[in-house]
């Protein structure tokens, strides 16, 4: 089984019914599963912080919600995580590309990398880095905990877990 | 009319569906009118009212009605799109459109200027587009729960504002409450 299968067995293991997405190259396998999964609503959104609105309100519908996204996106949605998300105890999964870190061929996107890891700490967001391939076992783990604590988590995952490092 | 009013004149055809309100004014008054558990109080992040409202409408089967501004919809223009591409017949949209920024001071906004909403709305795919005049608005509201078909319904109307107090809920009661309210209409 692929990450990208993992990955989405996972979301599935844990009911997940409801995902939104906004896309980066190195998600595009766990995309296309969900967008294909009849086990999954999947809602894409034209905006990260648009996406954690769909989430909240999915998940008071009584379907368990994530969002599928990139780190570059962090810095516009931290008034939707801390406003909504955190205000109102909605637990989001957030399944990160992390792009920026070692084995990344756009020098940009190093730029938002450093950030990433210390916005996150600053927003008190529990955060999980999947380096190895097999740190996708954890992921049942933190989705499961996510929405014990009802609070977003942050699963940062980077080019090496990808295969692409 | 201003939006105190429309919001006033709706609360009847509103009081049986759940509804997600707008940060700030849009909130703070219709608390005020008519306070019920099925009113999901946003206190915060401004421009998503219409996307809480549209997940929500995908996840259940009740009505939603989301009531939104067109400050908060030129905030979050990309939502008119994917309500257009995820049609959810158990959603309503209501922009309250007063050409302003209501509850930071009555700045104009683009809608009351060139940009039309309606017609934005209608370019980005959405179907079932009505724009009416703010006396209208409870019966076009009316009509269009009554149509079991998604509609954006953009209700012009003055820009202006009456005083009314903070929302006094914790938002973890705001959104409990309202939970048991989607659990009920959904056994």
């Amino acid at each position: 089984m692929t990450v990208h299968q993992e990955i989405a067995e996972s979301l599935a293991r844990n009911r997940v019914e409801f995902v939104t997405t906004v896309p980066c190259k190195q998600l595009a396998g766990v995309i296309e599963l969900v967008e294909r999964d009849p086990r999954f609503m999947h809602v894409p959104a034209n905006k990260e912080d648009e996406g954690m609105g769909l989430c909240a309100g999915a998940f008071m519908g009584g379907k368990r919600a994530c969002i599928i996204m990139q780190n570059t996106a962090l810095g516009v949605t931290i008034n939707a995580i801390t406003t909504l998300i955190q205000y109102y105890s909605i637990p989001l999964p957030m399944l990160i590309s992390y792009r920026g870190e070692v084995g990344e061929k756009v020098a940009c996107q190093v730029e938002m990398a450093v950030h990433t890891k210390a916005l996150l700490a600053q927003l008190k967001i529990p955060t999980y880095h999947f380096h190895e391939s097999d740190a996708v076992g954890e992921l049942d783990g933190i989705l499961n905990h996510a929405f014990m604590a009802k609070k977003p988590v942050a699963i940062l995952m980077d080019a090496h877990f990808w295969g692409a490092a | 009319m201003i939006r105190s009013e429309i919001i006033k004149s709706i609360v009847p055809v509103i009081r049986d569906h759940l509804v997600v309100c707008n940060i700030g004014l849009p909130s703070q008054e219709l608390f005020m009118h008519e306070d019920k558990p099925s009113n999901f109080y946003m206190l915060g992040t401004m421009g998503l009212s219409s996307s809480i409202g549209l997940g929500l409408a995908l996840a259940q089967q009740a009505k939603v009605i989301a009531i939104d501004g067109d400050g908060s919809v030129l905030t979050n223009l990309g939502t008119l799109p994917t309500i257009a591409n995820n049609v959810a017949d158990n959603f309503i949209l209501l922009i309250v459109d007063n050409g302003s920024y209501g509850s930071t001071g009555d700045q104009p906004t683009y809608a009351g200027k060139k940009t039309s909403l309606a017609a934005v709305a209608k370019a980005c795919g959405c179907e079932n587009v009505v724009e009416c005049q703010a006396e209208e608005t409870a019966d076009v509201l009316r009509e269009a729960i009554a149509s079991d078909r998604m509609t954006i319904i953009v209700s012009k109307c003055e820009s202006g504002n009456v005083p009314v107090s903070v929302i006094d809920l914790d938002p973890a009661v705001i959104r409990h409450r309202f939970m048991q309210e989607v659990a009920t209409r959904n056994a």
